[in-house]
């Protein structure tokens, strides 16, 4: 079976990505600015740079299947870690994934006062070295260490990767790590 | 089926890269306040002919020199060239520093330098000495804070990738060392895969001479064959103590990146180096015999030699009992600091969520009550949660780095989330961030390693600037910031830019060493072999096929400064010495084709060029450093006839012979 793979459209333009402030429970999604602002000195999230490859972020926000991961990584506060030097490994989970998950959960974690458990959860998709898909396949039956300092275990059958049980089905490699699309959101295990 | 995974798979259109997807996050709090500061630039304004409050000195990293700036201004006075030849003033290349970069690998014109780190008296920096490691070649510089200048280098033996280096212990006693890549010290040429065997990691301790601060090999003590990544030696209630973190437990020698992190735990590696003294006293210890080399510089003479050492002392764990403990530590830590009286030991998991921090009070009663976990080696690892004080939780991503202030603060800097977290030793609470533009490697408070902290700044020193200054194309300057750590929040008040990379810093009150700086070499201090007094001294010695100038400068003129009967496939050296006493009147020298850098020679100073002239000619030479008010006439020339040629040997300045 060819494995499905997720699209991206881009209609031209800037695309603006808004933080959600700490009051905002709201998910948001990219806007289109009304104005354009330098971002200079705003953070490594608003570095102006076209000439390089994207960064794992910028691929995430161009994926129109990863609006749920986006809009969980601005409430998480996390949009400038994923444009740092890194490199990471990022496994992120698709729209269809995180629907996956019971009812509400979504809602729930995006709420201020759950920004904890966003933030540990979006954290188990993040390894900081970035691992190549040669050298997953190497590793079959180990475990790799995530930023919120978990361990996913890696699987390799028939040449197909596993992350803890979840399909990869796409990798796209970035400026700064690479990032591993999956059919299912990494709970990480309860503390 | 269809196993492969499609790279790219996601498209990404050039025309939208072209139009720069932009994610603002001006919105955070935290980010608007460190930009937006109410009175920032009258805290870094330091007046036109007024003076900075401290001293900053930066390694340069790949650089190789030590950077001294001013703080709170962030103005640049001076690079030290230490494991860099340095063309703008000859070091390294001229005849009197050039043995200073000499190893058992021959000459090596370049080093790869790491942590600065300030003598110190009692646990506080006393101004003598800046000690900096060089981490390929494994050596340790002394510098010399009257002239700052490099005076000492030193080879560490039995090592590789000199990192964990050169924190000193609370007196000076002891330079300590590790070696970040374990190797085989005793039979050398073996198979990489028998790592585990053959390998092992020396940890060093480098005795300082009280008073004239030589360094001399005391120790090594072989450990297992981790990787050793950052030492703190103890002070105050643990100053008998130095503090090693290890990465690469699973002793793996490929692929570390994986291999290397599959342990839940790491370990810091406690050294008590009173008792490796007494071992070695003892007569413990056995010999290895690794040449080195130790270079010195003679203020004498000013002129470095150097010596081949080629006898170590080695301690074994095994034989050592109560000597070394291991503490569990999670994820591949990195730094490890010690909190102002000592007691806490804070570790910097880059892999981890939180940062450990260890009791030594704790330490030593799970050492008095035996509270093992196993053993490595013969070394008993000590239970975690019978040494740790506490985790601080959720501090940012990728702790790599802590320093202290005099308030009971610590601040650790975040490699991965590119920010500073302040955190409160005792109750382990995060009180606040600030976002680091970008990515973090050390950071330095003025005093921060010490007992008493100066808790007004602390500077972050950056690894990437990307767009925070003017562009100059792919290759971008790094960068310091200085933060206000003087009240309850961080305050963002001045970046600026660093020569190479700005590894580690070390800050001092600037009172403290400007009292010292010397002004000038007093002429008659000067033991140099070839040193000129006097202009009438002055003299041209041919031994063979050497040609000797004995040559003085002043202002406005060299003696002397008409020379003949020098031949071609002659070796020429010019012994320049600046018959200056008055401060600030260097004078440089250079001859038109020499293969070597300039001289920049200080007042009383005596430098030496070697010049071997290959074709008939009459060459001019001249002052390089603008010195006076007829600079331009400071000159002469010298005439290379033809090999084999009878032209006297003839020198003079005006009717002077």
């Amino acid at each position: 079976m060819k494995t499905k793979l997720p699209l991206l459209a881009i209609t031209g333009g800037m695309i603006f990505f808004a933080c959600s402030s700490d009051k905002n429970t709201e998910q948001q999604t990219a806007n289109v600015p009304t104005t354009e602002e330098s971002t200079q000195g705003g953070g490594s999230a608003s570095i102006q740079d076209s000439e390089s490859k994207p960064t794992v972020l910028k691929i995430a926000i161009n994926s129109p299947s990863h609006k749920t991961l986006v809009a969980a990584v601005q409430a998480a506060d996390l949009v400038d870690v994923l444009a740092t030097a890194g490199p990471f490994t990022v496994f992120a989970p698709t729209d269809e994934a995180f629907k996956k998950l019971p009812a509400g959960t979504v809602e729930g974690l995006l709420k201020p006062e759950k920004r904890g458990d966003l933030q540990n959860i979006l954290q188990y998709h993040v390894a900081a070295p970035m691992y190549s898909e040669a050298m997953l396949k190497q590793y079959d039956g180990k475990t790799i260490g995530m930023a919120n300092g978990g361990q996913v275990k890696i699987a390799v059958k028939d040449g197909k990767i596993t992350v803890n049980g979840a399909n990869i089905v796409a990798a796209v490699e970035g400026a700064n790590g690479i990032v591993y699309v999956v059919d299912a959101v990494l709970l990480p295990p309860s503390k | 089926m269809n196993t492969t995974i499609k790279r790219n798979a996601i498209k990404i259109t050039a025309s939208v890269l072209a139009a720069g997807a932009i994610m603002s996050c001006q919105n955070k709090s935290s980010k608007n306040e460190s930009i937006i500061g109410g009175d920032v630039a009258s805290k870094v304004y330091v007046a036109p002919g007024k003076y900075d409050e401290f001293y900053l000195f930066t390694s340069g990293g790949f650089s190789g020199q030590v950077g001294i700036y001013g703080l709170p201004s962030g103005r640049l006075f001076k690079v030290i060239p230490v494991f860099s030849q340095n063309p703008e003033n000859g070091y390294g290349y001229n005849e009197e520093t050039k043995s200073l970069l000499q190893t058992s690998k021959g000459f090596i014109p370049w080093g790869d330098a790491h942590h600065p780190v300030l003598s110190k008296t009692d646990g506080d920096a006393d101004g003598r000495w800046l000690f900096i490691n060089e981490n390929n070649t494994p050596r340790i510089a002394r510098i010399d804070l009257k002239t700052f200048t490099t005076r000492e280098i030193i080879e560490i033996p039995n090592s590789a990738g000199n990192h964990p280096s050169p924190y000193c212990t609370e007196n000076t006693e002891y330079l300590v060392a590790g070696t970040r890549f374990s190797v085989p010290v005793k039979n050398k040429d073996v198979p990489i895969a028998s790592y585990k065997e053959t390998f092992n990691g020396a940890i060093s301790l480098i005795k300082v001479d009280k008073e004239t601060g030589k360094l001399s090999l005391a120790v090594q003590i072989l450990c297992p064959p981790f990787d050793y990544d950052k030492n703190r030696a103890g002070k105050g209630v643990s100053k008998d103590w130095t503090f090693f973190t290890c990465y690469n437990s699973e002793e793996a020698n490929t692929m570390l990146e994986i291999n290397a992190s599959q342990k839940d735990k790491d370990f810091i590696l406690a050294v008590n180096w009173k008792k490796a003294e007494e071992y070695l006293a003892a007569g413990k210890a056995t010999e290895l015999n690794t040449p080195y080399y130790h270079n010195v510089y003679d203020e004498k003479t000013q002129t470095a030699t150097s010596e081949i050492i080629n006898k170590e002392m080695i301690l074994d764990p095994k034989d050592c009992p109560g000597m070394l403990y291991l503490m569990p530590c999670p994820k591949s830590p990195h730094g490890v600091d010690v909190s102002p009286t000592g007691e806490y030991i804070a570790a910097g998991g880059k892999l981890a969520a939180m940062i450990p921090v260890y009791g030594y009070e704790k330490m030593m009663k799970a050492i008095a009550g035996k509270k093992f976990d196993g053993e490595v080696s013969g070394i008993p690892i000590l239970k975690y949660e019978e040494v740790i004080a506490g985790e601080v939780k959720n501090p940012g991503l990728g702790p790599l780095h802590t320093e202290f202030d005099d308030k009971g603060y610590a601040y650790t800097s975040m490699f991965l989330s590119s920010e500073i977290t302040k955190w409160k030793l005792g109750t382990w609470e995060v009180v606040d961030h600030i976002p680091t533009y970008y990515s973090i490697g050390h950071l330095c408070i003025p005093g921060g390693d010490s007992k008493h902290p100066f808790g007004k700044y602390v500077i972050a020193l950056n690894k990437i600037t990307k767009d925070r200054y003017l562009p100059t194309g792919p290759e971008l300057t790094q960068s310091a910031q200085l933060i206000d750590i003087s009240g309850d929040k961080m305050k963002l008040l001045l970046d600026f830019p660093t020569i190479g990379e700005p590894h580690y810093a070390q800050s001092i009150k600037a009172d403290i060493l400007m009292k010292n700086s010397q002004k000038i070499y007093r002429l008659e201090d000067n033991h140099h072999p070839y040193a000129t007094k006097n202009e009438k001294d002055t003299k041209v010695e041919r031994k063979g096929n050497e040609v000797h100038i004995y040559m003085t400068c002043i202002r406005s003129h060299f003696a002397p400064d008409n020379i003949e009967g020098v031949k071609v496939g002659d070796i020429v050296y010019f012994h320049v010495t600046n018959l200056e006493q008055d401060w600030d009147v260097p004078h440089g020298f250079i001859i038109k084709g020499a293969n070597t850098a300039e001289l920049l020679i200080m007042p009383g100073e005596t430098c030496t060029l070697k010049w071997e002239p290959k074709e008939v000619d009459v060459v001019p030479f001249y002052c390089t450093d603008f010195c006076s008010a007829l600079h331009q006439e400071m000159q002469g020339y010298i005439r290379v006839s033809p090999k084999g040629s009878n032209t006297p040997l003839t020198w003079k300045l005006g009717d002077l012979k």
